[in-house]
């Protein structure tokens, strides 16, 4: 178990929890907001913790798992209603999982890397010693067999109390099914219930009549009145026991959600006065894995049409009459599956305003406990992209705007003697060039020296001291792993262990980062990424008996390849392309293919992206298609120069070119991407 | 070769369950990622030892060994419940339902084997 295998594994593991943990705390603050807090939230943030503590405990990262297990007792009052839940406490949770992140990831680097969490254990016992929220109701009153109150779990015994105290209807549903089909059905049961209130706890036991049936218990606190329940289609089977009558008429509209029964017709109509029940709101929270799911579907649809058109094509070659109007039909289905396609790319859209929103949260915070003072400026704010994408660009953009903060922006003092004004600035700016979205994030801060860059370099060995690198290079070593230019440490970065991350999230949205920065007057820091990732047009091509796919959107154009247009420079083969060198990437090389037929007749590629280009040589193009790109998982994402795998209708796997990691590696001279 | 049913809805944990009991080599091992999953498994699986969380959504650990115990077919089967540092009431209940043994989160590798052997050779 203390393999270093083990211990990588438990790592990778550990910061996918936190990350989740961060995304369920940031939902938790929109609900504080909304005032909409749900419960089940508050447990999956709890078991989460949980298993960070219990994992780090049992591989013996001793600082993590005490840090874990605070969290964890605060979490558990938390969710056991004994603190209330309000933005110092959520403040506080952030605060404690970016700690127990940062020693995380210190740990990848250097297994005995820890940090002093006193000031976090601190914080936390500090919040617990506030005043108590008033003791629970008992549950004694209920009209309860006892013994079910043996196996609820404490959480669950206090969901009861609280429900309680609420004046809400408590009831049992008992309901029996087949052995055989009893999860789906439950599972139908029991989110239908979800619609309606809160489920508490699921009782599983034995029909007394049929020993082929399981009869189960469901514990539920009920927001709509009895009557309107039982009508429901899905719960004609249930039997209903009311354990606690609601207090007032039971009912709260407003977190009334209407339930969606598709294929079994509109729900049933709430009677004249219960007209209110209906829901204000016209917007539907969904959660994003059904997007994905949706989008899936969508792209698969789309490989489907493409079969359905191969055989149109084959019968009009067979001379069949009516392929035609097969050819007509998959013609119309097409312009509707593009449709449904962008309907469903919609869907997923948000502005990205809410990163923004979360950045001045940050900034606002930092700039206070650093002395410095700054004003964000925003622009852009409406532009939109995937949700999945504004997701996964939190945690890079937040250390971007660390660094401007920690490193960038000076002192009052400072800014003052150098004659700037005494308040710093960071501008975000989000613009849409095309199918890309180009994020700036720029400061007015001290800017970066590209000789104390050089300087780094030659004492990490990066350069050596005859080298000539260009600003650009230089300011490509940021990105180094390990590679700060600051010696001291702050608590919110100058570890080097920031900016490499930052780049390969990047990477992996593939997306670009590119840094410019004016030494005395500010650095600018600008992300393009690509509007959505799911599905994406590419351009099949073909070499060596392989297909792999170029996403469309960084294809330029395609051109036959003369032998004499080949020129080699500097060991790197270019051709002229309208007075501008374009370096060629031979995919056979880069994959380790049989070299020896480099002399096909050929075509290049031109593709590009964030304003640099590269031709890729191929045997031949096969075409564009839909393609719904699929990751390769994590075992496989060290390979580099492959986003992913997609299918392309006919059972065949290709890869996915990630254009923007070959650009920036070729460009570099590294053509050795295998391992 | 015994059957042992894990179930433990952190997939991470769960996974840290399985290959410390993979790792005795005298056991085979069915998981269940929830309180449902683990009751589809019971009636198909030939199990001989279930190991099951307690915190769980929906169907807890509690109301799973609840129900092998108030089952004829499951009666006798031991059950090791996990539990977590504080969560002392849970651990009591689970002892009253019929627990043959308990585990406090986090525990090392060595105490969940040595307690398999015990109860199940």
């Amino acid at each position: 178990m203390g393999s270093q295998q083990a211990v990588d594994e438990f790592l990778a593991e550990a910061e996918e929890l936190l990350e989740k943990l961060s995304q369920d705390l940031a939902e938790l603050g929109e609900g504080i907001e909304n005032g909409e807090v749900n419960p089940d939230l508050i447990n999956g943030i709890f078991r989460d913790a949980h298993s960070v503590k219990g994992l780090s405990g049992m591989f013996g990262f001793n600082d993590i798992a005490e840090l874990a297990h605070h969290l964890e007792t605060l979490l558990d009052k938390l969710r056991l209603g004994k603190v209330s839940l309000n933005g110092i406490l959520l403040d506080l949770l952030f605060e404690t999982i970016e700690g127990v992140g940062k020693i995380v990831r210190g740990k990848a680097g250097n297994p005995d890397f820890t940090i002093d969490i006193g000031p976090y254990v601190q914080r936390i016992e500090d919040l617990l010693a506030g005043p108590n929220k008033n003791p629970a109701v008992s549950l004694k009153t209920l009209n309860l067999d006892p013994s079910l109150l043996n196996v609820l779990t404490e959480y669950e015994e206090h969901r009861l109390q609280e429900n309680l105290s609420q004046g809400r209807l408590l009831l049992l549903a008992s309901v029996t099914f087949p052995i055989d089909s009893f999860d789906t059905d439950l599972s139908d049961v029991i989110s239908e219930l979800k619609h309606a209130g809160e489920v508490v706890s699921t009782l599983p036991g034995v029909a007394n009549d049929d020993p082929n049936r399981l009869a189960f218990r469901i514990l539920f606190a009920c927001n709509l009145p009895l009557e309107i329940l039982t009508d429901r289609p899905n719960l004609n089977d249930c039997c209903f026991e009311v354990i606690s009558e609601a207090a007032t008429a039971g009912l709260k509209p407003e977190s009334f959600e209407p339930a969606i029964n598709p294929g079994q017709g509109p729900p049933p109509h709430p009677t004249s006065e219960d007209t209110s029940l209906r829901s204000v709101s016209h917007s539907v929270r969904v959660d994003i894995s059904k997007l994905d799911t949706l989008m899936n579907i969508v792209g698969e649809l789309g490989l489907v049409k493409g079969s359905i058109a191969q055989v149109a094509m084959d019968l009009s070659e067979a001379g069949f009459s009516q392929s035609r109007d097969l050819a007509k039909a998959v013609h119309s289905l097409e312009r509707r599956l593009s449709e449904l396609q962008k309907a469903v790319m919609d869907v997923r859209m948000v502005p990205v305003r809410q990163l923004f929103d979360k950045m001045g949260r940050i900034v606002r915070r930092m700039a206070q406990e650093l002395g410095k003072k700054v004003e964000l400026k925003t622009f852009g704010a409406e532009t939109e992209f995937d949700k999945l994408i504004a997701e996964e660009l939190a945690d890079p953009l937040m250390h971007i705007i660390r660094n401007a903060l920690d490193h960038g922006i000076e002192n009052p003092s400072e800014r003052l003697t150098t004659g700037k004004p005494e308040v710093g600035c960071i501008e975000l700016r989000a613009t849409q060039r095309g199918n890309h979205v180009v994020l700036e994030i720029s400061d007015d801060g001290r800017g970066i020296n590209p000789e104390v860059l050089r300087q780094k370099g030659l004492e990490k060995g990066l350069i050596g001291p005859g080298d000539h690198f260009s600003r650009q290079d230089l300011f490509g070593l940021l990105f180094h792993p390990g590679f700060s230019t600051r010696d001291d440490v702050t608590e919110y970065s100058g570890r080097g262990v920031g900016m490499d991350v930052v780049k390969s999230n990047i990477s992996a949205l593939s997306g670009i980062i590119d840094v410019e920065s004016t030494y005395g007057q500010g650095t600018e820091i600008s992300l393009t990424l690509p509007i959505t990732l799911a599905i994406i047009k590419a351009l099949v091509v073909h070499i060596q008996g392989r297909d792999y796919a170029i996403p469309l959107t960084s294809v330029l154009e395609t051109l036959l390849l003369e032998p004499d247009m080949v020129q080699t420079i500097e060991g790197q083969e270019v051709i002229e392309l309208r007075r501008q060198t374009l370096p060629l990437l031979r995919l056979n090389k880069l994959f380790n293919l049989d070299e020896n037929t480099s002399t096909l007749g050929e075509f290049v590629v031109v593709a590009g992206f964030a304003g640099r280009r590269i031709g890729i040589v191929v045997e031949e193009l096969r075409g564009q298609q839909d393609v719904v790109i699929k990751s390769l998982g994590r075992a496989l994402s060290f390979v580099k120069g492959v986003a992913g795998a997609a299918d392309l209708g006919n059972q065949r796997t290709v890869l996915v070119l990630d254009v923007s990691s070959l650009i920036t590696d070729s460009l570099r001279g590294d053509t050795s991407l295998h391992v | 070769m015994k059957k042992i049913l894990v179930t433990e809805d952190s997939a991470a944990m769960r996974g840290l369950i399985i290959s410390t009991l993979e790792a005795m080599e005298c056991c085979e091992v069915v998981e269940a990622c929830n309180g449902f999953e683990a009751l589809r498994a019971l009636p198909r699986e030939k199990v001989d030892l279930i190991i099951t969380d307690i915190n769980m959504p929906d169907i807890n650990g509690l109301e799973l060994l609840n129900f092998c115990r108030s089952n004829p077919l499951y009666q006798q089967m031991p059950v090791i419940i996990i539990s977590t540092e504080g969560s002392e009431r849970d651990r009591e209940k689970g002892l009253a339902l019929g627990a043959d043994a308990y585990l406090i989160k986090p525990f090392r590798p060595e105490e969940l084997q040595q307690l398999v052997l015990k109860l199940l050779y």
